[in-house]
């Protein structure tokens, strides 16, 4: 093996005492994205599980992967037959009429291309300046750079409209990565999501170009709203006569964030999760438990004034970003609650805030980022009650 | 205490600075700071305030029963307060409709009554007034700082002079929105405590808790 014996000839310069010892975590980083980690517990309790770090990671990267797929092919697919009525220029028509794809939104393969086209600027910005701020804080702090930051950065890129402007995607990933999670000390001791911290930030500082009908699909003079924001402005039913129903909303032919669309995709990759047992199922029950029986019992309040209150459980779960996050969002480990009590009652407070902004609060549409950084909030505090409850139990049964 | 008159205004800047190693006077910090015109009529309050309220209690300070101090304290606060006001609405209107609540909620400024508390209740009245003068300064600097960053970066302008064109305007500036929120000044002054304690790192406070490790390579 030619490339384990060049890492062995150049590991002592890395280690301490060695010529470039303050670079070790980039060394560390290159070497344990191509072999196992060498990391060993040294302190007890020495237990033993075939899952690491580097293969929790890995697992929800490929999760993403339906979700790429047909956020890829919508993006396309919107762009293509938005162009059908308005011309559009820029270099990305320029290539694909270099190439001869051509803008048929009938032709998957043109879809998915214009697509790729589109989430490769805004993936590789993140990758490069997220990774920069990862090697900045590693070399500076001494810890390694984690695998998690792939994670981070393709559920960032995944959450983003595609008309995202590339500058502020950087900014965004940088706020993520230095607020969201290194200065609290690193992965694993993050209590916020990164990538939505950094998504919260575009939300807050650039609402207009995060919000609105003309950001979903690139083209210039084409609008479309998304489904939730056509629900909150002229009424669930209106969704209909906008050429929407539920099986589209399902697989994901609508408007909305590159990877968010599609419901079919984000519960492909949920059950990829939980068959893994990366996925903690008592948050996916406590979320969809939240949001069903809150959606219910606002259906059955009714309102004659605000026509969301009518909106059904099952409209819920395929418009926005609900599926998207609680794929892979609501169930990141990290910042959920620890413990099993606490993880149904965290599930459910997010299930249940998303349900109240999206219907309740008349500024914001969409629910579920806000709902998420929410949750994380409180799971200290969730976690802390569940531990002190135990207690009390068990001292008054051997009191 | 024998402090310099020159050390009691120093050493409220950066090394004892109110906002930045106290962290007192937050509040007012995160509300009226989004532009740098009312962060500076608000530093000057704020000072003049600690000042004359440092100086008046330190007189009375050998008269003053123990058990009612802080009732003391907050009369001769909560008067100065209601001059600040009166002199803001007089002849800065505009300004003063712009702080509104937040003149008045100077009287419940930790910083007022932390200096009366652990300054003027046991120094002669002089040093009471330059100290408060000095934690005025060192308030009013954190002030001006966020107030900068978030003026600048939130709507391209420095006491209402543009500075970046934004795009609204027909320039290239795309202003940053969440800097005109209040919980910005939260990151901004987080970032700038950050920023102080790696300067000055005698400032870093210890953990109170120590993370095991558990691995090595």
């Amino acid at each position: 093996m030619g490339i384990r014996n060049f890492f062995d000839r150049i590991e002592p310069h890395f280690t301490n005492g060695g010529k470039y010892e303050k670079f070790f975590p980039i060394y560390e980083m290159v070497e344990s994205f191509l072999y196992t980690p060498k990391t060993v517990t040294k302190v007890a309790p020495h237990a033993r599980s075939y899952v690491d770090m580097k293969r929790i990671m890995t697992y929800v990267v490929i999760a993403t992967i339906p979700c790429i797929l047909i956020g890829l092919y919508n993006v396309g697919f919107q762009t293509n037959t938005a162009m059908e009525v308005h011309n559009s220029s820029g270099w990305r028509v320029w290539l694909l009429d270099l190439l001869g794809v051509g803008f048929d939104p009938n032709n998957p393969i043109a879809n998915f291309l214009h697509g790729l086209l589109y989430f490769l600027p805004i993936y590789i910005v993140t990758l490069v300046v997220g990774g920069i701020w990862e090697v900045i804080f590693a070399t500076v702090r001494g810890h390694e750079v984690n695998e998690g930051f792939l994670v981070t950065s393709m559920l960032y890129a995944l959450i983003l409209p595609p008309s995202a402007p590339l500058w502020q995607v950087a900014l965004g990933i940088s706020f993520g990565v230095v607020i969201g999670k290194e200065v609290f000390g690193g992965t694993g001791k993050n209590f916020l999501n990164p990538a939505l911290t950094g998504r919260a930030f575009l939300y807050f500082a650039y609402p207009a170009q995060m919000s609105g009908e003309t950001i979903w699909t690139p083209v210039d003079g084409f609008s479309g709203a998304t489904a939730l924001s056509v629900s909150a402005s002229e009424g669930f039913s209106e969704l209909a006569a906008r050429g929407i129903d539920w099986t589209s909303a399902f697989l994901g032919t609508i408007q909305g964030s590159i990877g968010e669309t599609s419901t079919l995709a984000c519960l492909i990759g949920l059950s990829f999760l939980l068959i893994t047992k990366i996925a903690n199922w008592r948050l996916v029950v406590g979320c969809l438990g939240g949001m069903i029986g809150f959606s219910l019992l606002l259906n059955w309040v009714g309102s004659d004034s605000n026509p969301m209150f009518a909106m059904p459980w099952y409209w819920h779960l395929v418009t926005g970003g609900f599926a998207f996050g609680l794929a892979f969002m609501v169930t990141e480990p990290v910042s959920a609650s620890h413990t099993n009590v606490g993880r149904y009652i965290y599930g459910a407070l997010i299930g249940f805030m998303v349900v109240m902004i999206r219907v309740i609060n008349p500024a914001f549409p969409e629910g579920m980022m806000l709902a998420i950084l929410f949750g994380n909030v409180f799971a200290p505090l969730i976690d802390y009650f569940v531990v002190q409850a135990n207690i009390k139990r068990r001292a008054k049964r051997n009191a | 205490m024998a402090q310099t008159p020159k050390e009691l205004i120093l050493d409220p800047m950066v090394d004892n600075n109110p906002i930045t190693l106290q962290v007192l006077g937050i509040c007012s910090a995160l509300a009226v700071t989004s532009s740098l015109q009312v962060a500076f009529v608000m530093a000057l309050a704020v000072t003049a305030v600690t000042a004359f309220a440092s100086m008046f209690i330190s007189m009375i300070r050998n008269q003053i029963p123990g058990s009612i101090r802080i009732i003391v304290q907050m009369v001769i606060i909560a008067s100065l307060v209601i001059v600040v006001d009166q002199v803001l609405k007089a002849y800065a209107f505009e300004i003063s409709k712009t702080l509104s609540v937040f003149v008045g909620l100077i009287i419940t400024n930790c910083i007022v009554m932390g200096r009366a508390e652990a300054f003027a209740m046991k120094n002669p009245p002089i040093a009471s007034f330059i100290d408060g003068i000095g934690n005025g300064l060192g308030y009013g600097l954190i002030l001006m700082l966020v107030g900068v960053i978030r003026e600048l970066f939130g709507s391209g302008s420095l006491f209402g002079v543009t500075i970046l064109e934004t795009v609204n305007n027909g320039g290239w500036y795309v202003p940053n929105g969440l800097l005109l929120l209040p919980p910005s000044a939260f990151f901004v002054i987080g970032l700038l405590i950050w920023a102080f304690r790696a300067w000055k790192p005698e400032q870093v406070e210890e953990r109170d808790y120590k993370i095991q490790v558990v691995e090595e390579h």
